[in-house]
Formats: structure tokens, C-alpha cells, sequence
């Protein structure tokens, strides 16, 4: 599904990535753990396109085509989707607009007709009672006023409203506790078809509790330097990553 | 030949036409007018009020234009609220809050012949709302000089909507002067809603006079314009009153839109709130200076006032220049401005989503815009003018010239 070779990149001028590879296949769940600065968000801000983001050299392919060619709303069209580490607050734009706009988008560029306004409001509801989102939440502004749960819940709620067939996990872990990360993973794994892949970044083995990894990634300084299997975050949680690094 | 002496022999060549067409009390100050126009000629951009525009430029050339007489039927019944040349009112009310000693306010003076009066008499309630649209239809390029007058006594409530179309795309050039008097306790919602076009250029000053407990709503929205100036200048005489004036400005292409206000609290106790939000983009310009002037002695003035633009292309310039002046020690008053692009993370995120680029533009403009427009309490216009700022930005308005987008 996904294939990242040789990846360089720089954000403001500073080199991150220093020559990222990772395959992804269908149906794999793939974990990327490391330290603060590591490049991890920057992987995952690449792979969908940030303009903040300079690619340097190496090649990122999606179900055979260069993705590197594709804008971020292209990449979107082809199942790509990323929960935010940070999910953006939009005052004055109403979630129901913001959906509308996205997935009419989509479907027009999927060749499909746009979905008439009783159809629309018929997703939404069913899709809201699918992964437990208060309904007065889908009226208000995009985020705004959310709380950090509350936001995380809602990148859940637009990932089945989209229905990608890659997701990225962008330490969605951040700042929930244990009941609502709970809620968010169950969420996730629901949504999850045989074929869905995922990158699921995180510092801490708790997530993986819930999401279970096929392989486990640590990337240090740019790299990737270790690649195992699930037992590898225990092993992370006890001793940290000093012992990879030598 | 100067374009200040241009349009004082355009005025000689008609000041009997214009005489002959118009009632006494306007005449009487013609010639007046022309002679303050002469002595003071159009405002340099070393004129503090009219720093970010050129009005000379703006005027030179136009007074080619055809200058239409007589152009409403009259109406002289005395039990409207709308008429025509009221002389009554005219007899008490005309020019008296008008400052000619501002140009354009001069230069209207000395060629308007028509004033379109709204009276609503003491304890007079209009329950719906009055629209008067001023409408371009001109096959040759024109120029009008056009006078308002609003008159609320005192306890009337009115909710009045000002509007300017342009149809066709010839040349056009306004000057409007609105004086509006709120006797003690009216209420009075004035909304001027500007959808013209690219070769419009219009001057508008609005002169106001509030009395003891009034409350006062301006909202001012140009969607489509050329050049357009408005000055709006509010003076508080009664205490415990209350005006709000908010705007909203949508700009591209070369349109340029400069907001001038001026909140003069010359009593203790009363309130204003002035908030004005623009998008900037393409090569236009917005310019927005409000001034808010307390009197010695006008004790427990509340005034906030806020300006927020976006410039949403590197090319869009945006001027701003909120002012506070207080002579009174008690008083609690702010101002505040911003200028900012569209936040980059915001369009980043909608793009993951799917939303392409441009329409993620687009929501975030007219979100940013929508919050004046949410505070109009008049519910289907808040409706109608949401509508109308999401077909501006899909270029559904068709107003402009030789735009691409609009064909």
C-alpha cells in the first residue's frame, strides 16, 4: 500500500528525515515510536503533504502512484487520513459545513454524485451514533471550545465519515486519559476493515494496548533503527531508547 | 483645468436647471456650498481623513458624465413615511448636521436636487422593515448626487435597509449624504448593503444625531464595489444611548474600500460598539480609521472598538487606524486592530480532509466575515446575507468586469 524509500526532508531550512525506508501492505498495522524530535510528526506531515514540509530527496509510493506528485486533498481522494496531534480549531465553520464540503469533495472526485442534503444529514447521524460523539458537538464550530478528548473523538468521527483506507495515528494518545483513549482506540478498531493499514505514532506502549501492532518502528535522529514486533514496546516502556541508540 | 474647477463650471452650466428643479431650503445653500467646494478643493492624501485614498483622482475626468435631473416621481403625500422633498422636514432638518466643509458633503450640497425623506413620526413603530434599492441601470456612464434624510421622533422604531445594485457596467459616479436625526427613545437599524461593480465609484457620508436613550444599529456591508468611501460620523447628544456600528467588507481585483467613522460621545452614560471585519485579496485595498472621541465631562462612556482584516493574498493591502480621544477621567473605552493572513493550519487541515484548497479559502473567509453578519438581529436578512457572501466568494454575484471567474 504504502511505499516510503530513501525519504529526506526539512522543515524551515533544518534537515529531519535522513533517509526514511518503510513499506506498508495491505491490512498492516504499523507503530513508529522514538524520542521528542526524532522526526516522527514530520513522517506523518510528509506522507500527507504539509506545504510546511520540503522533501528532499526519495520517493514515497501509494498503491503504485508518487504521491510526492499529489496535493494534500488529492492524497485525501486516494484513502489517505491523518488524526491530528493537534486537531485545528476552525471558529465559524460548522462541523456540518466542513463534512458537507469534505465529503461532497471527495465523491466529486471519485466520480459520484454529491449527496443530497437529507441523504448528508442521514450519514451524520448514523455516523455519530457509530463512534459515540455528542450530537452538539457535529453543530458547533470545527473544534472550537473542544476539549482534548473531545477533539480526538471528533478526528474518529471524521475518520468514518471519510472512510480512509490508510490512517495515521498522530499520538493520538496525547493528552487523553485512560477512559477516553479507550473510547478513541475502540473507535478506531471498529472503523478498521481487513484491508485498512495504519502508522499509529506514539511515545508510550498504552495505545498499543488497544490498537495492536504488526511491527514496531523506532526512528532516532531521522532514521529508522530498529524494526520489530509488537513485544517491542514492552521492551521500550521498561528501558527507554538508550539502549537502541548504542 | 483643474478637476476642482472642472466641476465648479459643470455646476455653473447647471445651477439654473438645478434651481429650477429643486425646493427652496436646498437651493438656498448651493451656491454656498460651491464656493466652500472652491475654497477647499478635493482632500489631498495630506488630509489626515482622506490619507489612504485619491479623491482627486477618483473625480477627475467624471464630470463628463451625464448628470440625469429629476430622476423619482414625486410623491407628496403627507401621510407617508417615505416622500420626496418634505419641505417641512426639509425646512427643519436639511444640512443642519451635514458638514460642508467636508468636500464631497459640499460638492453634494451644490448639485443634489432630490432628497428622499423617511419620517417616522412620535410613538410610531414600523413593524416591517423598509428596503429602498438604489439601482444603476444607466447605458452611459453617470454621475448622481444623492440625499437621505432619516428622521425617527422621538419613542419611532424603524429597521431601514439602504441598498446599492449596479445592472449594467458603465461608468458611475455617487455621491450620497444621509443625515439621520434618533429623537429620545427611538430605535432605529440602518443596514447599507453595496453589491455594484468594478467601475463604481461611490462617496457616501452618513451624519447621525442621537438624543436620550436611543439605540442605534449601523451596519455597513460593501459585498461589490469599485471605489467606495464611507464616512460615518455619529454624534451621541442625549445620555443613556446606545450605537453600534459594525461592517463588514469583502475585496479583490483592484477594489478599493476605505471606512471612515467617527463616534463623537459629547454626554455622560452612553455606550458605542464598533467592530468592522475585512477580506483583503487579489490586488485590493482596505483602509479602515475609526475614531472615537470622548468630551470633556462625558463621564462613564463605555466604547469598545475592534477592527479585523485578513490579507488573503500578498498583494491585498490593508491600512488600519483605530483612535481613541478622551477628555473625561471616568470612562471605560478600548480599541483594538489585527491585521492577519488565513491561518495556514486551518487550510492545511481541510485539504487533508478532501476540501479543495480554494473552497477552504472560501469557508474560512466567509467565517471570518459571518461574525458581523451574526449579530444582525433581523433574522432573514442575517440569513439572505450569509447566502450573498457565499455567492461573492464563489464569484456567483455577477458584478464585475472582464472577470474570469464570473463568466
Amino acid at each position: 500500500m504504502l511505499e516510503i524509500k530513501n525519504l529526506h526532508a526539512k522543515v524551515d531550512g533544518k534537515e529531519i528525515l535522513k533517509g526514511v525506508d518503510l513499506t506498508i501492505r495491505d491490512g498492516e498495522i504499523h507503530a513508529l515510536m522514538g524520542t521528542n524530535g526524532a522526526g516522527k510528526s514530520t513522517l506523518s506531515n510528509v506522507i500527507v503533504g504539509n506545504p510546511k514540509y520540503e522533501v528532499t530527496e526519495g520517493s514515497i509510493t501509494f498503491n503504485g502512484k508518487d504521491m510526492l506528485a499529489m496535493t494534500p486533498e488529492e492524497r485525501s481522494y486516494e484513502g489517505v487520513f491523518m488524526s491530528f496531534q493537534l486537531p485545528v480549531e476552525i471558529p465559524g465553520v460548522s462541523m456540518t459545513n466542513f463534512m458537507r464540503a469534505a465529503v461532497n469533495a471527495r465523491r466529486e472526485a471519485l466520480g459520484q454524485e454529491p449527496l443530497k442534503a437529507t441523504e448528508f444529514l442521514k450519514l451524520i447521524r448514523d455516523t455519530q451514533k457509530l463512534v459515540d460523539i455528542d450530537k452538539k458537538l457535529v453543530s458547533r464550530s470545527v473544534n472550537e471550545g473542544f476539549s482534548g478528548g473531545e477533539k480526538k473523538r471528533n478526528e474518529i468521527f471524521q475518520m468514518a465519515m471519510l472512510q480512509p483506507t490508510f490512517c495515521i495515528l498522530d499520538e493520538t494518545d496525547s493528552g487523553l486519559d485512560v477512559d477516553a483513549l479507550r473510547v478513541v482506540a475502540e473507535g478506531f478498531n471498529r472503523l478498521r476493515t481487513a484491508q485498512t493499514s495504519a502508522l499509529v505514532i506514539t511515545h508510550y506502549q498504552r495505545l498499543l494496548d488497544y490498537i495492536r501492532p504488526d511491527f514496531i518502528h523506532v526512528l532516532l535522529d531521522g532514521k529508522i533503527v530498529k524494526t520489530a514486533g509488537a513485544e517491542l514496546a514492552k521492551e521500550i516502556e521498561d528501558r527507554g531508547f538508550d539502549w537502541i541508540k548504542e | 483645468m483643474s478637476a476642482e474647477q472642472s466641476y465648479i463650471s459643470l455646476y455653473q452650466a447647471n445651477r439654473e436647471c438645478l434651481m429650477a428643479a429643486s425646493p427652496e431650503v436646498m437651493n438656498t445653500l448651493r451656491d454656498e456650498a460651491i464656493a466652500m467646494f472652491a475654497q477647499r478643493g478635493f482632500p489631498s492624501r495630506k488630509v489626515e481623513d482622506y490619507r489612504y485614498i485619491d479623491v482627486q483622482q477618483a473625480f477627475e475626468g467624471k464630470e463628463q458624465y451625464s448628470m440625469p435631473l429629476p430622476t423619482l416621481p414625486l410623491n407628496s403625500s403627507k401621510q407617508g413615511v417615505i416622500t420626496l422633498n418634505d419641505a417641512s422636514l426639509l425646512n427643519r432638518y436639511y444640512s443642519k448636521i451635514a458638514d460642508n466643509e467636508d468636500a464631497i458633503t459640499a460638492l453634494n450640497t451644490a448639485f443634489t436636487h432630490e432628497c428622499i425623506c423617511i419620517h417616522v413620526g412620535k410613538n410610531q413603530i414600523l413593524d416591517h422593515p423598509i428596503e429602498l434599492t438604489d439601482t444603476f441601470t444607466s447605458d452611459e456612464d453617470q454621475m448622481e448626487h444623492k440625499r437621505i434624510m432619516i428622521v425617527l421622533d422621538e419613542g419611532a422604531s424603524a429597521k431601514i435597509m439602504l441598498r446599492y445594485v449596479a445592472n449594467n457596467k458603465t461608468h458611475i459616479l455617487t455621491t450620497q449624504v444621509v443625515e439621520v436625526y434618533v429623537g429620545d427613545n427611538a430605535r432605529l437599524e440602518l443596514y447599507e448593503l453595496e453589491e455594484t461593480h468594478t467601475s463604481c465609484t461611490r462617496f457616501n457620508n452618513v451624519y447621525m444625531k442621537v438624543g436620550r436613550y436611543a439605540n442605534v444599529k449601523h451596519n455597513n456591508i460593501t459585498l461589490f464595489n469599485g471605489l467606495t468611501r464611507n464616512t460615518i460620523k455619529a454624534t451621541l447628544v442625549g445620555e443613556f444611548s446606545e450605537i453600534t456600528l459594525n461592517g463588514c467588507v469583502m475585496a479583490d481585483k483592484s477594489q478599493v474600500v476605505d471606512n471612515n467613522t467617527l463616534i463623537r460621545h459629547e454626554v455622560p452614560n452612553c455606550t458605542s460598539r464598533e467592530l468592522y471585519k475585512y477580506v483583503v485579496d487579489e490586488q485590493a485595498v482596505g483602509a479602515f480609521a475609526g475614531r472615537v472621541y470622548v468630551a470633556e465631562g462625558a463621564q462613564k462612556t463605555v466604547s469598545e472598538e475592534v477592527n479585523q482584516n485578513i490579507c488573503a493574498s500578498s498583494d491585498a493591502r490593508m491600512y488600519t487606524q483605530p483612535m481613541l480621544e478622551i477628555y473625561a477621567d471616568d470612562v471605560k473605552c478600548s480599541h483594538g486592530s489585527t491585521v492577519g493572513k488565513l491561518d495556514e493550519m486551518a487550510l492545511f487541515y481541510m485539504r487533508q480532509r478532501g476540501i479543495p484548497l480554494a473552497e477552504a479559502r472560501m469557508l474560512l473567509m466567509q467565517a471570518f466575515v459571518g461574525q458581523v453578519i451574526d449579530e444582525i438581529p433581523i433574522v432573514p436578512l442575517r440569513d439572505r446575507l450569509h447566502i450573498m457572501i457565499e455567492q461573492r466568494l464563489k464569484g456567483e454575484l455577477d458584478k464585475c468586469v472582464g472577470c474570469a471567474r464570473c463568466k
